[in-house]
């Protein structure tokens, strides 16, 4: 690791503040992605903006049809939720899911959201879900919010700080996952919310996307049966030494049925 | 440098560190407990398990300063004096281990396990959450035969399965 100076502010101004104190600072939550990258010195900041003592950023509330989460909320904290588990099981499904117990103790939201991996879980779940991203400066929409390849809306020092999710009348989750890292080689993520149902899909494009067609079978019949005949299309799918886009493509119609049985269950 | 203070199996300690210090290098080379293994460094292998309260994480991919004003646990702080913690006793019954390399992160794992699932625990659990932590030796059965042995003399109900 390059040295870097380190500040753990307790509020989400102070964070701010440290961060425009410095040229190039980083914000740190649960460190699962950014300190192996720091490890193989493959980011330089000056300054690192601890977000582990933000107690602010912390906890789950259900309330008016609206499930919050914390953005410093570890993934075990959502997966062992009784809140979340009753609003939207398949949130904290696809929580207990992500890589494995020591990561989901350290792991949060709010950090995996940020870095925006292609092949993270929780972006489907946002898009999916119709989720809000609430900064400290403005609330974006998850499908506004997810830009594209480890690139969000986020403005540099911008801070998440929670995530409000619509409870959904039903939802289910499905990947299949990479057998080394867990993360989704394809993962779709069906819900059936006032707007309407909504299919995302993550792992297997350079971002997460809606599955229009998935969406239209699935809102003239919730079965299974309507997703059977799908053949979703491998133009722009990622293609890679653990699956090709003809393979991810597969994937999709295959994980789309079980998140579809996963809803219903 | 930063100052940090933390407790590490009980003992409070405090020590000025660069904020690069990764909490495994704290641990070994600030503190000499070298029970805490680097196997991968990669955060993958699960050898740098501890306990930051009470919940396993992997001590490779934090920094020392996360764990300010944190309790720490090692596998040094597991035993009672020169009596093994039951999961210990479990590993050396069941032959849980071979070279010994990814022990204490599999008994750090393993008391994790036992905390998550005090109310019943099955073969397929233990499997499950055994998945941050790799052994290159033993192909797992007597590690996970240790886990269900050791948690079943903790006392967590065994379901399911004939090892324990």
């Amino acid at each position: 690791m390059y040295s870097f100076t380190y500040a753990k502010p307790a509020s989400v101004n102070d964070a701010a503040t440290e961060f425009s104190a410095s040229e190039d600072a980083s914000y740190l939550a649960g460190g699962m992605t950014l300190i192996p990258t720091l490890k193989q010195r493959l980011a330089q900041p000056s300054q690192l903006v601890d977000l582990g003592a933000i107690a602010d950023m912390k906890g789950i509330s259900v309330a008016g049809g609206t499930l919050t989460i914390g953005a410093m909320t570890s993934h075990a904290d959502v997966a062992a939720s009784a809140d979340v588990r009753k609003a939207v099981p398949a949130l904290a499904a696809l929580a207990g899911e992500i890589g494995d117990p020591q990561v989901r103790n350290r792991g949060t939201l709010g950090g995996s959201i940020a870095n925006n991996d292609p092949s993270a879980d929780y972006p489907a779940a946002l898009v999916a879900l119709g989720a809000t991203v609430h900064t400290d400066k403005r609330a974006i929409k998850a499908e506004d919010f997810f830009i594209g390849l480890f690139e969000t809306a986020l403005e540099p020092g911008e801070l998440i700080v929670k995530v409000s999710f619509p409870v959904a009348k039903r939802a289910g989750y499905a990947k299949f996952p990479n057998p080394a890292s867990r993360y989704a080689v394809v993962g779709v993520f069906v819900a059936e919310t006032a707007e309407g149902v909504r299919v995302a899909v993550t792992g297997a494009g350079p971002g997460v996307f809606r599955a229009g067609d998935l969406e239209e079978a699935l809102s003239k019949s919730f079965s299974t049966d309507a997703v059977k005949g799908i053949k979703a299309s491998a133009d722009g799918l990622n293609g890679d030494m653990h699956a090709t886009p003809e393979y991810r493509a597969h994937l999709i119609g295959v994980m789309a049925k079980r998140a579809v049985q996963a809803a219903l269950a | 440098m930063v100052k940090v203070s933390l407790t590490v199996n009980g003992s409070a300690h405090s020590a000025e560190v660069e904020p690069r210090t990764l909490l495994v290098d704290f641990l070994r080379a600030h503190l000499s407990l070298t029970g805490t293994h680097v196997g991968c460094d990669t955060s993958q292998c699960g050898a740098c398990t501890v306990h930051l309260d009470g919940k396993p994480v992997k001590s490779c991919t934090m920094l020392a300063v996360q764990a300010d004003g944190h309790q720490v646990t090692t596998i040094e702080g597991v035993a009672t004096g020169k009596d093994l913690h039951p999961m210990q006793a479990a590993f050396r019954e069941c032959h849980g281990l071979q070279c010994g390399f990814c022990t204490p992160g599999m008994v750090m794992s393993a008391l994790g396990i036992v905390t998550r699932h005090k109310d019943g625990l099955d073969e397929a659990t233990v499997r499950h959450e055994l998945e941050g932590n790799l052994c290159r030796c033993t192909g797992y059965h007597g590690i996970v035969n240790a886990v269900l042995l050791g948690a079943k003399n903790m006392g967590v109900p065994i379901k399911d399965s004939k090892a324990a």
